[in-house]
């Protein structure tokens, strides 16, 4: 059999264990697709894999034991799915571009649960569009609220929704419903002056828990929905970590921006001996700097007034290496 | 009799009338719902007919607008005090049947339950009422079980759709200022809902003892006492009393009331630490009984308008109109235990 394994990593395909047999990867952007993409992925599994289906971590799945020889025939079923995912595709009925660039996974959102601050699958949809297929080593994760379910922070960028809670004292009947909800459940930023509330602009974390604790609307949503972005957290051998606060109260623009000129830092700085032609961006700001890594990702960016960028990003972790 | 007016003549009235008042309707809140991405429908002054919100029940009722959940009763310094003027212009609020029928609740707390008090009094004699009709019900309504699903004593009616306005004045004040108007003499009549897709009975007479009924012992680890049951009833009218001490001048404040929700911690607290009706079953069980008995006992008529909003309202999911079904069972066994 002669195949160029890296044409078959490229088109999302693995090199497994057993040989002659491979798995194919189906992404879903935002873990979110119609039961019609299940029904695909379960005539590839029968048709031309063993029958398992593994859910994958980043939200997509790797139907097991396909021949290496069926990989076009996978790839022609797979193109509904393609088009439905709306997957960036160079050329159709070719399968999966797959690359460096994970998938951008997201939780569930605020489509069903009611802590999520926006929709996340759809601001995964509109990163997805803005960077695949892309080879560079991007991890990118997306949550609904600073619960963070996805577990963003391990990501090398994590979007955590957040709401600027606007407060109307005048629909406040003291009951008291926000500060315990904030304290019991977030951060503790509310307290009660007069009557009314007080709410710690510092200590807040945007979650929205006081606006869904809330009975008469006195604590509201703002209409701007915002974000924390955090960086450059991660697992691996090396130094696994938490991501940082880079920036907080960031919109949606400004966060699709960053996340682009970090590709643009990446090209500049990447290790050109880099195995695989891959180096993990955390690892290259380890190199270059924060303070480097920050004058290319704000580049052309248009902050909003409130967004609050960090000076200084400091990583901890546990070090092995 | 009423009129049918054209629409831009009655995008003229309406502007007529917000000469003279502020017209109130339930209306849209976009994204200001308790969830993301949802809106809110509640009551605001409106400055077209299109902000009406008619396919869908308000999530709260009028009665801010008569009884505005934070209110500044007056103000004081170390020997003198003032109260607030009241709005000069009048209010016209747009209400479906059940709210109308709520007003004589209100009325009837505020009005007729001992001494008048001034300021729903002042608001109120300045207030009209215009009544939205209902093709159909809502899922949660119970007004035909009520007897509040039609209402008479309307100060005009309004029925609208994309081509025109039509208004039947009862309100002396309101047919004047619609005589101006060039419309067409017609009659239309009141849309009202006749049958609603859960009937319930209240029960008559109820057991001795139903106050201690199993019944109410499941909403002790259900209910989370968040009282919007309370702020979204028609008819709930209980307030509190703050008196606020000014930040950089404690020696002038002003004294306040804020809507009270008997469901809500503090509601019953009292000199000497001392706060009755702890157990969330046993307040679950004061305001039921509120709505549906003792209110009757007192006044002839039940309190309840059968709006459904508590219903639509409750993030536990504890239905009210369930509630009323045992009440029912419970006023069954107690018969058939005599």
């Amino acid at each position: 059999m002669d195949i160029n394994t890296k044409k078959v990593k490229k088109n999302a395909f693995r090199i497994s264990k057993e040989r002659g047999i491979t798995a194919s990867r189906v992404r879903v952007p935002g873990g979110k697709c119609s039961a019609e993409v299940l029904g695909v992925v379960k005539d590839i599994a029968e048709t031309y894999g063993n029958g398992s289906v593994h859910l994958t971590t980043r939200q997509g799945f790797e139907i097991e034991g396909i021949s290496l020889e069926d990989m076009d025939k996978v790839n022609e079923m797979l193109q509904p799915v393609i088009e439905n995912l709306g997957i960036n595709q160079e050329i159709p009925g070719t399968g999966y571009p797959a690359s460096g660039t994970r998938n951008v996974s997201a939780c569930i959102g605020n489509r069903v649960c009611p802590f999520g601050n926006y929709n996340t699958a759809a601001f995964a949809k509109r990163i997805e569009d803005a960077i695949f297929p892309n080879d560079l080593h991007f991890k990118i994760a997306l949550t609904g609220c600073p619960n963070d379910c996805i577990k963003a922070r391990m990501h090398d960028f994590g979007i955590i929704g957040m709401t600027m809670p606007q407060y109307d004292p005048g629909r406040c009947v003291n009951c008291g419903a926000c500060e315990k909800g904030c304290d019991q459940l977030s951060v503790n930023a509310l307290r009660r002056e007069n009557y009314k509330v007080v709410r710690s602009e510092e200590k807040c974390v945007g979650c929205g828990v006081c606006i869904t604790k809330c009975p008469t609307r006195a604590f509201t949503r703002s209409r701007q929905k915002y974000y924390r972005l955090t960086i450059m957290g991660r697992t691996g051998k090396r130094n696994p970590r938490l991501g940082e606060d880079f920036l907080v109260w960031a919109d949606e623009d400004t966060i699709v921006k960053v996340i682009l000129n970090t590709y643009g830092f990446v090209k500049e700085y990447i290790d050109p001996n880099a195995p695989g032609g891959k180096e993990h961006v955390g690892y290259i700001i380890d190199r270059v700097g924060f303070a480097e890594y920050k004058k290319w990702a704000l580049d052309g960016v248009r902050l909003l007034p409130e967004t609050i960028v960090k000076d200084h990003v400091y990583w901890s972790g546990v070090h092995y290496r | 009799m009423g009129t049918l007016l054209q629409r831009e003549t009655a995008d003229a009235l309406l502007e007529r009338l917000l000469e003279t008042y502020r017209v109130y309707a339930p209306k849209v809140f976009p994204m200001e719902g308790c969830f993301s991405d949802t809106d809110s429908i509640r009551y605001g002054e409106i400055q077209g007919w299109d902000e009406i919100v008619w396919d869908k029940k308000s999530d709260y009722s009028f009665k801010e607008v008569l009884l505005p959940i934070s209110q500044t009763i007056l103000y004081f310094t170390e020997d003198e005090m003032k109260v607030p003027k009241e709005e000069e212009k009048g209010n016209l609020i747009l209400v479906r049947s059940c709210d109308l029928h709520s007003v004589r609740r209100l009325d009837e707390i505020y009005l007729k339950n001992g001494a008048e008090d001034y300021y729903y009094k002042r608001k109120r004699e300045n207030t009209r009422f215009i009544l939205m009709g209902c093709p159909e019900s809502f899922d949660s309504c119970i007004c035909v079980s009520m007897g509040t699903n039609k209402s008479t004593d309307y100060d005009a009616y309004l029925k609208m759709d994309k081509q025109g306005v039509y208004l039947e004045c009862q309100d002396e004040e309101l047919g004047k200022i619609l005589k101006a108007f060039q419309g067409k003499e017609t009659e239309l009549p009141v849309e009202y809902v006749t049958k609603n897709p859960v009937q319930t009975e209240i029960p008559e007479d109820l057991p001795e003892g139903i106050q201690n009924h199993a019944m109410w012992k499941e909403y002790a680890g259900r209910c989370i006492g968040c009282g919007r049951c309370n702020f979204v009833c028609p008819t709930c009218t209980c307030f509190t009393m703050q008196d606020i001490f000014y930040k950089d001048n404690d020696r002038a404040g002003e004294r306040r009331r804020v809507w009270a929700s008997c469901q809500v911690d503090g509601y019953t607290d009292i000199a000497g630490n001392i706060s009755f009706r702890q157990d969330q079953g046993q307040r679950m069980r004061f305001k039921v009984l509120h709505k549906v008995y003792d209110y009757k006992k007192r006044f002839g008529y039940h309190m309840c308008v059968g709006c459904g909003r508590c219903e639509d309202v409750c993030p536990e999911y504890i239905s009210y109109l369930a509630c009323l079904q045992k009440l029912g069972r419970a006023a069954k066994e107690g018969q058939d235990n005599e």
